[in-house]
């Protein structure tokens, strides 16, 4: 990340923003060209003291890593509770269904809310297209070579998609259920969507991502009958992972258990508005 | 999982230090990282040799501190250490954990001048 506003230095694009990102980049190291003779410091820190000679010395400074990101979580997660938007971090594997049932539940829920998308992919604008087709606000981030989205992206992404007061702001993540479940975006929830066409073992076998998730959503339940997928124990493996997660069974393409989806939305929506 | 990344975050952190607290030069660096962090080290020291090339950390020393992870059992009302997320707890077996210590990514302490 770049030292000055802390953005990607690599290729992370935001449709429509044109941030000029003109500042430098240097990084104030100084070349030594003298390699040829030798200063004997003396071993560890803070040994012989003689002016002029640079001295080892100890820095406390208990940083989080991801402070960074956090602090620009932070900065979301304000705005979105000052304009009374819920934001929904939605997070999978790749070719969960993710963008078909975010599609149908645009479709089925924009007469009743103000809808926005932010679409995360390394490549194409394809996903924040097909969103836009429902007729709703949909912005895509493509972030490079980058393996998910982090919460300075996001925090651009706003000023340019400038989500409705009182709406619901979904974040479609980058299909990956890595990285994501470490990078805060300020979302309120994140939504983990597994599909029964993966293992039932994907809770044990990304535990970062289904601990982080305050849902999930098994989708594609409609071919249920063609596969060797336990529901039961699908559950059971979420629930080691994450005691209190809310699970959903619901296929996005016959429209099957969608409504709990629905009533779950509007309920969380309305714990936004009376914040 | 993302190591470059956290490399490129704790760069940051150090250049940032470097003018608020004066220095030139990293020689060491000391991170707690906890074993439910999802943190590979292996792949964090490749990482970071590769993001410091060129910068004030060129050549540091990585060091690293373990945390145990920890959980606490609802069952048996105290804290267990756990390895994994979806670890039982080792004393009664019940899934009913709260993790409670152990995700920690945190930049300790530095050796500069």
């Amino acid at each position: 990340m770049c030292t000055v506003c802390g953005c990607g230095e690599g290729e992370t694009t935001i449709e429509g923003h044109s941030h000029p990102h003109n500042h430098s980049h240097d990084h104030d190291h100084e070349h030594s060209h003298d390699h040829d003779h030798h200063h004997d410091y003396g071993q560890g820190a803070a040994h012989a003291h003689a002016p002029g000679m640079s001295q080892s010395r100890m820095v406390q400074i208990e940083t989080d890593i991801l402070g960074k990101n956090n602090e620009y979580a932070a900065l979301n997660r304000r705005w979105f509770a000052e304009h009374h938007v819920l934001t929904l971090n939605l997070v999978s594997s790749p070719g969960s269904g993710k963008t078909t049932l975010l599609t149908r539940t645009i479709d089925d829920l924009k007469n009743e809310l103000n809808l926005a998308v932010i679409e995360g992919d390394q490549q194409t604008a394809n996903d924040a297209e097909r969103i836009r087709e429902t007729g709703v606000k949909a912005l895509q981030i493509n972030t490079g070579k980058g393996c998910h989205l982090d919460a300075h992206m996001i925090g651009h992404a706003l000023e340019t998609l400038k989500p409705e007061d009182k709406g619901v702001l979904f974040i479609e993540n980058v299909g990956n259920l890595v990285c994501p479940a470490a990078f805060d975006l300020g979302e309120a929830h994140k939504v983990a969507i597994l599909s029964v066409t993966e293992g039932e073992d994907k809770p044990l076998k990304y535990p970062d991502m289904f601990h982080a998730a305050d849902i999930m959503l098994l989708n594609k339940i409609d071919l249920l009958p063609y596969l060797n997928f336990d529901v039961e124990k699908c559950i059971e493996y979420a629930r080691h992972v994450n005691p209190g997660i809310k699970i959903l069974q619901v296929s996005a393409t016959t429209g099957e258990g969608m409504d709990l989806w629905y009533q779950w939305i509007k309920t969380t929506q309305q714990l936004t508005l009376i914040g | 999982m993302h190591e470059m990344s956290l490399c490129e975050g704790i760069l940051q952190v150090l250049e940032d230090n470097a003018k608020s607290q004066q220095f030139k030069k990293v020689k060491t660096i000391w991170l707690e990282i906890g074993a439910l962090s999802g943190v590979e080290i292996e792949a964090m020291k490749f990482c970071f040799d590769a993001v410091t090339r060129g910068t004030l950390a060129e050549q540091a020393n990585l060091e690293i501190i373990n945390k145990p992870g920890l959980a606490w059992c609802m069952k048996c009302s105290k804290n267990v250490e756990v390895t994994q997320r979806f670890d039982e707890c080792p004393d009664c077996g019940s899934y009913q954990l709260q993790v409670v210590g152990g995700d920690e990514m945190k930049i300790k302490e530095l050796e500069v001048e």
